[in-house]
């Protein structure tokens, strides 16, 4: 029997993957969590993140930090287009609406038409050229225990988890602030929230914007070691990150960090262990089946979280969303 | 506690004698053409009316006369039909909600809107207007907003004294009983200093006790030179505190005037006060009083009661029935 899959689940905890959905889950959790924004489409904030920076960066040839900038525009602008007409009325058409334009981006960048710009169904490679560049790490292999990453592996992963490092501490002082009141107050009633004089409208696009932006920053530490594929960014992603950010905490700023790592290993675990039975025929299965069986685990430990620990693992039992 | 049964009551408030739309000397708000139709139902249709500045008005109707409605459309919490009005010297007719607010008319909500998973102090916190903090800039640095975070607090720890909540400060709104939620929310709203406070029915399940301490904190505000409006039920409130009384019935204004002019007017007590609306029906005596107009089984019980009751104690004035 092969026991590789607990080295590679291990992986995970580092992995550029892991960093990226813990920042989009970040994001994801300033808006549902803390604003009670239903976005069903943070996998389309990712899209338009990763395609604001592949495009300016691989086509356009800008530089690292106007691709960046790029991304983080992009997100912007769509978290608008989303909010403008939604944000005045009841949370249900925010959710319908973000789902439906995080599917239309997907849709419109795999257009055969748009092949030259955005790589169709193939998407886009090669953004990691400017990122790699500026790598200050000699070439070589650097061991972190049983794992071994080269100099640009390292490189990503070291941005990535300063990149979280850092968004945590923004997410947790800006939750903190009498801003952070505000948008937990929207949460519980956002009438009440207007009595006193505040602009609801507007704080609940700001924390629509934040959510985007961190979503866009994610997707690059997640497209500069591998490459960027528009099937990545569909509805899947989306449940993805809710999960994680439930089962961590959705109202907490380390929850959604702690979900993406526990999520990623234990996906790559039931992985292995899948994989393992089914090879052994020690399960009646085939190795076909074996992928969506992995997502139904996925499904039902969702199903668990909600039912007998709504608050996550870090959040707070009274302020869960799904509690009684 | 503050006398409030001989608090001063204003006079002359009015130019010419009190009726429905009658102008005022010095009014803060003035409503003019507001209707609200809700499918083919006319929930308010008020042709003109002026709310006095500096003094206690009161609102009072039947359920379903409109009241509530007229508040939300007067705060812009929904959108009138027809109309507009004027608050001091602004039109605020299609301003949205929380400019309303901030023009310093601020509302509280008739179904309390405690925000359940806040703390009881950063309800508070969340009603000081003008907060540095709230802008997304300055939020990212601390020290720009702590000094005025003191200073909001211990204010609002001023506020929850008053109101009986202070040792709550640090509970979850959530685990407020329903009178303590709407004391919280009538704080909170005084969190935003206004000119113009508008409570719709501030007493609806608060204890007799903190109700007499409450009213004088309302007397205390018109000291203050605030103006309030509220919509209430219970009308030794509205007796006791209120300079000024409009009657509200089916969306229109139907009686306007001083309290006691308008509560002795036989109209308003056929259509909304009933023949006994002065009686304390807390009280045996009271009970006895309404009853032997209907029910003579029940004038029997009540009166046996008296009776056991007087020969516990020797008296049953001042005793609370259980009834
Ligand atoms: N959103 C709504 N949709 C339809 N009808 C409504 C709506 N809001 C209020 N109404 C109707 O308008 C009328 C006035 O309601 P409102 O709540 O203003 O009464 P109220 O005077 O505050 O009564 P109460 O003393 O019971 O609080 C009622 O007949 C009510 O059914
Ligand atoms: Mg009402």
């Amino acid at each position: 029997m092969d026991f590789n899959f607990i080295i590679l689940a291990i992986g995970q905890i580092l992995a550029p993957q892991t960093i990226a959905f813990a920042l989009a889950a970040l994001g994801l959790a300033v808006c549902f969590g803390f604003t009670g924004l239903v976005n069903f489409g943070q996998a389309g904030f990712m899209a338009v993140g990763g395609y604001g920076f592949a495009i300016t960066s691989v086509k356009l040839g800008w530089p690292l930090w106007a691709s960046i900038l790029a991304a983080i525009v992009a997100a912007v602008i769509f978290a608008f287009i989303l909010g403008i007409p939604t944000l005045r009325l009841r949370s249900d058409y925010l959710a319908i609406v973000t789902i439906a334009a995080a599917e239309i981006v997907r849709y419109t960048v795999k257009t055969p038409t748009l092949n030259p710009v955005t790589g169709g169904t193939d998407g886009i490679n090669g953004s990691s050229v400017a990122f790699d560049a500026i790598n200050p790490i000699p070439p070589g292999r650097y061991g972190i225990g049983i794992l071994t990453y080269n100099q640009d592996d390292l490189w990503v992963i070291i941005v990535g988890w300063v990149t979280v490092a850092v968004a945590a501490l923004f997410v947790w002082q800006l939750m903190r602030s009498p801003w952070g009141r505000i948008v937990r107050g929207i949460r519980e009633d956002e009438d009440a929230v207007r009595a006193l004089g505040k602009n609801v409208y507007w704080y609940k696009m700001q924390a629509l914007i934040i959510g985007g932006v961190l979503a866009a920053l994610a997707v690059i530490i997640n497209i500069v070691p591998t490459s960027l594929q528009p099937d990545n960014y569909g509805t899947q992603t989306t449940f993805f990150l809710f999960t994680i950010m439930l089962l961590g905490g959705a109202t907490t700023v380390l929850g959604p960090i702690l979900g993406s790592i526990i999520f990623w290993v234990v996906l790559s675990l039931s992985d292995g262990i899948l994989s393992l039975l089914v090879s052994n025929h020690l399960i009646p299965i085939t190795q076909v089946q074996q992928g969506p069986v992995r997502f139904i685990l996925v499904g039902i430990a969702l199903m668990l979280i909600i039912v007998f620990r709504p608050q996550g693992i870090l959040g707070n039992k009274r302020e869960a969303h799904f509690g009684a | 506690m503050p006398d409030t049964t001989n608090a001063a009551k204003a006079t002359g408030l009015q130019i010419g004698d009190p009726a429905p739309g009658v102008k005022k000397v010095d009014p803060i708000l003035v409503a003019d053409n507001v209707t609200r139709n809700f499918g083919g139902m006319t929930a308010v249709d008020v042709a003109h009316v002026e709310i006095p500045r500096g003094v206690i008005t009161a609102l009072i109707g039947p359920n379903g006369a409109g009241k509530t409605t007229f508040f939300n459309l007067l705060t812009g919490f929904d959108k009138p039909n027809t109309g507009q009005w004027i608050y001091d010297g602004r039109n605020l007719a299609g301003v949205p909600a929380y400019k309303v607010s901030r023009l310093g008319m601020v509302r509280t909500f008739q179904l309390t809107k405690a925000l359940s998973m806040l703390s009881v102090l950063e309800n508070m916190r969340l009603g000081a207007t003008k907060q540095t903090g709230e802008r997304f800039f300055s939020a990212l640095i601390t020290a720009l907003w702590r000094k005025q975070e003191k200073e909001i607090t211990e204010r609002a720890m001023e506020l929850l004294a008053r109101f009986k909540l202070d040792t709550k400060a640090d509970d979850y709104a959530a685990s407020l009983s329903g009178g303590q939620r709407k004391l919280l929310e009538m704080a909170r709203a005084l969190m935003t200093s206004p000119q113009l406070v508008m409570l719709d029915e501030p007493m609806a399940g608060v204890n007799p006790a903190l109700t007499q301490s409450l009213l004088g904190h309302i007397l205390d505000l018109k000291s203050t030179g605030m103006t309030v409006l509220f919509v209430e039920h219970d009308m030794h409130m509205v007796r006791t505190i209120a300079d000024w009384v409009i009657v509200m019935a089916e969306g229109k204004i139907v009686a306007e005037g001083y309290p006691d002019a308008v509560m002795d007017d036989p109209a308003v007590i056929d259509a909304y006060l009933g023949a006994h609306h002065d009686t304390d029906l807390g009280t045996l005596t009271g009970q006895l009083e309404v009853a032997i107009d209907d029910d003579d089984s029940l004038v029997q019980q009540i009166t046996d009661e008296i009776a056991a009751e007087s020969a516990n104690t020797g008296s049953t004035d001042d005793r609370k029935g259980t009834a």
